[in-house]
């Protein structure tokens, strides 16, 4: 509460906002100790990682017998792993076809999800109707139920209610009901942090563009989703790791032909784990997407963790 | 400005999104399409005279769930490609390793497969329970009746309703050994177990090799069921059949002396510093050594035997030859009592069908088949205690040559003085069998003792 009374902000001014915390936060954590500290700890952070990489490099009775490090004494490198895992015989891995099973999955459930947070937030925050605010303390309060509790119940409607008894059991189709699933876990998180960003928004934007004729529809598209765009990005970032790395919802609803990478991941060690060097190779390649998603989306990213963390 | 770029960029997205969409949908025709059967079939044909009294069918499709997968799985899949050209059933196997939790969770959301080979008999049981199982078709009780031993068949049966027929099999009561080692040294294979002590004494004397046991039991979230078979071999071989039948019943409770009993007669073994854990460390280190890697100390020459069932042939390292002159073999388990007979411990699914489709049963039938088991067996590393499996098809994977520690295990399988019995973890409680039970092995070789692991597994045995 001790920021300033804002005069008439613009939208750049609710940017501008944003980047002076990201500034403060920024001065503060620039000592030399921090920042000794925080190069201590991304080491020690990143070594398993590292080994990992390394490992999923190695043949595979180097990988059985010795750890990571001897390699720095003892080199030797292949592809074996990686191409056994991408383009294996049909059961032992072809991540290749379950990457673009997490392709499938991930983007669509991601756009969904921003599509109906947005709409939500927007009729909770601009729109006046009675119990608004019980509606957005029910959202709130929903994500304290684990979805763990939805699991069977939402697992009995897909397989046997109307319209999803329609859709070949194995077949790809069963894709919808993934995204289904993913957008109704994802919602409330999605809705309470967009409501949030959205309610900053100047009412005084609003009331200009209802006096110039403009219906909610308008206004929503012509006004407020311009100015969230970076709020979209940061909870997409968000909404994105977190579907691309489930196993849970993968693993219930995903059939054979469905299954993410994660879930294909898990099986590759064999029926007795007697192969688990190719762990090393899979776990790999699930972590590429998001390693490059993050990275390339850093700024966002960062932006988006501010907007939750440090209001007013 | 920003919204502009913000559209340009979401119609990149959406055209990505449409490319990948049409990726996976060829992704996904290609992998389901490998095993199209001609609907309608060619039964008309000499080829398919076999599979006729199979029936034909319209484009069926049975699903079978399984824990096995990867290699294993292909192997299934192959043995199947005649019968689905034939029949025109599609059979779409689908392994997973969540199988057990995975199983009960699509059973309770109607999301049942068709058919699922379940390797605990417990499991079975709860699946019966919750109305989940259809009863094995008259055709495929009688069958089972002709072509299993009467035991095998009252695991897949639940309440007096024979459910499951049996499929693979496996053999625990076996002791690794390098047969050069042992020749090298002129140490002989004990006969019984008083003998098998004797032995471990000469070897841990002769400093050889570092210890002469090698054990491990670390298996990630199932750490612990190593040592489970250990206490149960043990128990059949000074307890005999009955007493062991009313221990996994509960019969009689798990602290009973007898059991206890059983504890510390392969605490002699595994809790004794002098024996264990060649080439890895003390006793302790049995809780961190993986199952996969527990045997290797023996071609490295650090260890002499490792207890662990024939399925362990799959986990020497690549190019050692498992044979009787070879790199590694096993011997039996000898009994503490030769004249009580050839106790056997050991395991195999039940494939029960979750409907009484007709393509279900028709795949559930045929699974018994003597030809089917005889190819399936030939393709390598894989047995069942069918009767009519000969062992000149017990081939293995790699050269199609005889396996021989497979078809050791057929023989015992097979031996009329065998008495086998189904691994004892497997029938109990799941939060028991599949629970307590391990982590109890794992503080027990870790210190605790005998007395409070086995009262603290009482303790958790669910009440009625």
């Amino acid at each position: 509460m001790s920021t300033v009374v804002t005069p008439p902000p613009s939208a750049g001014a609710v940017v501008g906002a944003a980047s002076a915390k990201a500034a403060r936060v920024k001065k503060k954590s620039t000592s030399p100790l921090v920042s000794i500290i925080v190069v201590v700890i991304a080491t020690i952070w990143t070594i398993p990682t590292f080994g990992l990489v390394l490992s999923s490099f190695r043949p595979e009775n180097d990988i059985k017998k010795t750890g990571w490090w001897t390699v720095f004494s003892n080199p030797s490198f292949t592809l074996e792993n990686y191409k056994e895992v991408l383009f294996g015989s049909s059961s032992n891995g072809q991540l290749a076809n379950f990457f673009l099973n997490s392709v499938v999955i991930t983007v669509p459930s991601v756009m969904f999800s921003l599509f109906f947070g947005a709409l939500a937030a927007y009729a909770l925050s601009w729109m006046n109707w009675k119990g608004r605010d019980w509606v957005f303390i029910a959202i709130f309060a929903l994500q304290i139920v684990p979805l763990q509790m939805a699991l069977v119940p939402l697992l009995r409607i897909f397989s046997t209610a109307w319209p999803f008894s329609l859709l070949d059991p194995q077949g790809t189709g069963k894709f919808v009901i993934i995204w289904i699933a993913h957008v109704c876990f994802g919602m409330p998180l999605v809705t309470f942090l967009l409501h949030n960003f959205m309610s900053d928004l100047p009412g005084e934007l609003m009331e200009a563009a209802r006096v110039d004729g403009a219906d909610h529809a308008r206004i929503f598209r012509s006004i407020v989703v311009p100015l969230i765009v970076p709020a979209l990005a940061s909870i997409g970032i968000f909404q994105f790791l977190y579907i691309w790395n489930d196993l849970l919802v993968g693993l219930v609803f995903g059939t054979s032909e469905t299954k993410p990478l994660t879930a294909a991941v898990a099986d590759l060690a064999g029926t007795r784990g007697q192969e688990w060097q190719r762990l090393t190779a899979g776990a790999f390649v699930s972590m590429v997407v998001p390693l490059l998603v993050f990275i390339s989306l850093q700024r966002y990213f960062v932006r988006g963790l501010l907007a939750g963390g440090l209001k007013g | 400005m920003a919204a502009r770029t913000w559209r340009r960029g979401s119609t990149a997205v959406a055209s990505a999104l449409g490319v990948a969409l049409a990726l996976s949908a060829c992704g996904g025709s290609s992998s389901g399409g490998t095993a199209t059967g001609t609907a309608g079939g060619s039964t008309g044909s000499a080829e398919c005279a076999d599979v006729a009294q199979y029936g034909t069918f319209n484009n069926a499709k049975v699903e079978i769930y399984s824990s096995i997968r990867d290699v294993e799985a292909e192997r299934f899949e192959k043995s199947f490609e005649h019968f689905q050209k034939c029949t025109g059933i599609d059979i779409q196997w689908n392994g997973s390793g969540e199988f057990e939790a995975q199983l009960q969770v699509r059973v309770k959301g109607n999301n049942a497969p068709d058919l699922a080979p379940i390797p605990q008999p417990g499991l079975l049981q709860t699946l019966v329970g919750l109305n989940a199982v259809k009863p094995a078709s008259e055709k495929v009780a009688t069958a089972s009746k002709a072509n299993f031993p009467a035991d095998w068949l009252t695991y897949g049966t639940v309440n007096g309703t024979f459910y499951a027929p049996p499929l693979g099999a496996n053999v625990k009561s076996f002791v690794w050994y390098s047969p050069k080692m042992f020749k090298d040294n002129g140490w002989a294979i004990p006969q019984t177990w008083d003998e098998l002590l004797k032995l471990s004494d000469t070897i841990a004397k002769s400093g050889k090799v570092d210890k002469p046991w090698c054990v491990g039991f670390e298996s990630g979230d199932a750490s612990g069921w190593p040592g489970t078979d250990w206490i149960e071999d043990i128990m059949l071989r000074t307890q005999g059949v009955e007493t062991y039948d009313q221990w996994w019943q509960h019969k009689i409770p798990f602290n009973d002396p007898k059991v206890q009993d059983a504890f510390d007669k392969a605490g002699a073994i595994l809790k004794n510093p002098a024996y264990v854990n060649g080439g890895t460390g003390d006793v302790k280190s049995i809780a961190t050594t993986a199952f996969q890697d527990g045997g290797k100390p023996i071609v490295d020459g650090d260890c002499a035997m490792h207890r662990q069932a024939s399925f362990y042939a799959n986990q020497w390292p690549e190019g050692t030859k498992v044979a009787e002159d070879g790199d590694v073999y096993a011997f039996y388990l000898p009994p503490v009592d030769p004249a009580k007979g050839k106790p056997v411990l050991g395991g195999g699914e039940f494939l029960a069908a979750f409907n009484d489709k007709a393509e279900t049963q028709a795949v559930q039938l045929y699974m018994q088949d003597v030809n089917w088991v005889n190819e399936k067996a030939k393709l390598g590393d894989w047995i069942t205690a069918h009767k009519g499996l000969k062992t000149e098809n017990v081939l293995t994977v790699t050269d199609q040559t005889p396996n021989p520690i497979q078809i050791l295990s057929v023989q015992i399988l097979q031996d009329p003085n065998s008495v086998f019995r189904f691994d004892a973890s497997d029938m109990m409680p799941a939060s028991v069998g599949a629970g307590t039970f391990w982590k109890g092995m794992i503080n027990w070789v870790t210190g605790a003792d005998t007395k409070s692991v086995t009262d603290s597994i009482e303790k958790s045995w669910p009440a009625s």
